[in-house]
């Protein structure tokens, strides 16, 4: 109407600039500026121009660290996903047992990261945890930290323990939204339960998976208090996913320059994957003819 | 084929969602007229055997089904929510029961456009349910239904969430669809209007008891009870308590109406009158007899008035033609038109009927 009350509209605004720009913008900047220079102190600084981008490429131990993160990621939706769906259509509907099934599936998202690495490193060990050494008494030879096998296990293991949960939660959701009536439809029609999970609680749950899948893929590609606290990145480079392989660089030898390069190369990767994932899946319901 | 129910009811956790019912239903179309909760979806559970019946027996051309799951019988089902694959063109909907059925492929091609062109969505063959409008949508699952040729036929309202206009035309469609068919077709409804337009006969429910049953025009004209005429009557029907006594029925208001045609065989007694909001009129009718009473609400529906009235013991609802402005508190003056006047005993049963041959 008048313009007094459009000037003060940018008030109400104000507070989200804000916060994105200290949240992410001034970060991200700064980052792109440690990449491209060679920074000693604010006046001190070089311009390098892609020469980190270029010596962190060639380096063998970010293409390790790049690959175990790949297969760590791809191996962490291969279990998470389809065992998610499963315990969430395996789960009771209704009643108190619905209840107590979803206060359990909750319980490991409400136990803090570092705690899980804790909690893990403790129960996997083969000298004084239950679980390895359990595994160890039933004559399998188990030791994560000498063991890069056991290592691998122990990591998937927990993050499987930790983060499957968040997908059945997802998943029962969008399973209790499909209205009675389907079912129905399909007992009349004489469709098999596999019928039915095909063509009404897979359409049904593409949403929440779409969801699930892209939560899971940027956190496991993300993932460092587990590892961090469990292994440490060993035995040798085993577990050294991409994130603390970044660690490494920035802190343990404060190549700010190199490590902010990663940081920008790691930024894209997520962003380019997620975006990937998030088009077919749109597209999968839409385009497909069964 | 025909479906006899044998006094099926039904009972979950102690409480009764369906007295016994006893009902023969021909190859046709039977509408389930009742309010929300008067146990229609229920019965219609039963009869498809989605549900089993607490008690009693369904036969089907006299053979006992009651126990056979509904995917040995020959059953179709078409809900309120428009239930169809969300990831299967509509093509491959109307194609799904046949395709289990393990029809060849060809017959199935010939079969889906055949009932497709009936519904007039033969030109959306490709389309996902999502990329349809809800018309379209539940005529692609009333198409499904259709194609599966089953011989009963169930639709449980429908056309409930069509809007205004399409339900009209959906239902002159159905109905002329399921005159053509030799199948079993039940068809639910909460309204007296679409009960009336489908024909056929009429299983009036009310509180999980059929009611009255019976040709659709016959029921609404020949209500058995009060609860019947006020199911069936849009709006519900107008009540008053009467006392008669002499050849006189004496209203709560003062009015003192001399009886005669149906009403003159009437004992003394006390009585419920009934008339429906179509047969008072507001306006001066020379010779009739009529109430004073005040005006609580004018509800103007399309391009009829329906004027909410209030006198002592007596709320009443008065159908006008055409759209009429009223005060809120308005005095006015409701006559009745004593021979469209029902009377129902202290019981509820209907003692006296309006003779037919004018009027609805």
């Amino acid at each position: 109407m008048d313009k007094i009350e459009n000037n003060k509209a940018w008030f109400l605004v104000l507070p989200v600039f804000v916060i994105v720009a200290i949240s992410a913008i001034i970060p991200l900047m700064t980052v792109v500026n440690y990449a491209f220079q060679d920074i000693f102190s604010p006046q001190d600084r070089y311009w390098v121009g892609t020469e980190w981008f270029e010596s962190v490429l060639a380096d063998d131990d970010l293409h390790g660290a790049l690959i175990r993160q790949f297969v760590f990621s791809f191996v962490i939706l291969l279990v998470e996903i389809p065992l998610g769906i499963a315990l969430a259509l395996a789960m009771p509907a209704r009643g108190w047992r619905a209840s107590l099934a979803l206060v359990l599936m909750a319980l490991p998202l409400l136990i803090p990261w570092n705690v899980v690495g804790t909690i893990w490193q403790v129960f996997a060990r083969a000298d004084i945890g239950l679980g390895g050494w359990l595994v160890n008494a039933l004559g399998i030879p188990y030791n994560y930290t000498n063991d890069p096998v056991a290592a691998w296990l122990t990591i998937v293991v927990m993050d499987v323990w930790h983060w499957t949960p968040l997908v059945v939660l997802l998943c029962y959701a969008g399973l209790r939204a499909i209205p009675d009536a389907y079912y129905q439809a399909a007992a009349i029609d004489g469709a098999s339960a596999w019928k039915v999970f095909r063509y009404i609680e897979l359409p049904k749950m593409r949403g929440v998976l779409l969801i699930a899948v892209l939560l899971r893929f940027m956190d496991s590609f993300m993932i460092y208090t587990e590892p961090f606290v469990v292994t440490g990145g060993g035995p040798g480079n085993a577990t050294t996913f991409l994130s603390i392989h970044l660690t490494k660089i920035a802190i343990g030898q404060m190549d700010l320059g190199p490590a902010a390069a990663i940081s920008i190369i790691y930024f894209l990767i997520i962003l380019t994957l997620s975006f990937v994932f998030y088009n077919v899946m749109t597209r999968m319901g839409t385009g497909e003819r069964a | 084929m025909s479906l006899q129910l044998q006094s099926i009811a039904r009972t979950v956790g102690g409480s009764t969602h369906l007295h016994p019912v006893d009902a023969l239903l021909e190859p046709g179309l039977h509408v389930l007229l009742g309010p929300t909760g008067a146990g229609k979806t229920s019965l219609m559970r039963l009869m498809a055997g989605l549900d089993a019946p607490s008690a009693g027996r369904v036969l089907q051309d006299g053979q006992d089904v009651t126990g056979v799951p509904v995917r040995r019988r020959s059953v179709a089902f078409v809900y309120q929510q428009f239930i169809n694959y969300p990831s299967l063109s509509v093509f491959e909907n109307i194609a799904s029961p046949l395709r289990l059925k393990g029809e060849e492929r060809g017959a199935i091609e010939r079969r889906v456009r055949e009932v497709a062109s009936l519904l007039h969505i033969d030109h959306l063959l490709d389309r996902l349910p999502a990329e349809l409008s809800g018309g379209q949508q539940q005529r692609t699952a009333i198409a499904r239904a259709l194609a599966k040729d089953a011989r009963l036929l169930l639709l449980d309202e429908p056309l409930v969430n069509l809007d205004y206009k399409l339900r009209e035309e959906l239902r002159t469609e159905l109905r002329a669809l399921f005159e053509r068919r030799g199948a079993v077709v039940v068809y639910s409804t909460t309204e007296p209007l679409e009960a009336l337009t489908m024909g056929g006969s009429v299983l009036v429910m009310h509180e999980g008891r059929v009611l009255q049953t019976g040709p659709t025009a016959q029921v609404y004209h020949n209500p058995a009870s009060e609860a019947v005429a006020e199911v069936f009557s849009d709006p519900p029907m107008n009540l008053v308590s009467v006392e008669v006594r002499g050849g006189i029925a004496r209203f709560p208001q003062g009015l003192e109406l001399p009886l005669t045609g149906h009403l003159g065989t009437l004992e003394d007694g006390a009585y419920r009158f009934g008339i429906r909001a179509l047969h008072l009129s507001l306006r001066p009718k020379p010779g009739l007899p009529s109430l004073p009473a005040r005006v609580e609400l004018a509800d103007i529906s399309g391009s009829e008035t329906f004027v909410h009235v209030h006198a002592e013991a007596l709320d009443w609802v008065v159908q006008e033609e055409g759209v009429h402005e009223h005060g809120l508190g308005e005095p006015v003056t409701v006559y009745l038109d004593p021979t469209r006047l029902y009377a129902f005993g202290s019981d509820g049963r209907v003692r006296a009927a309006p003779v037919r041959g004018r009027g609805g």
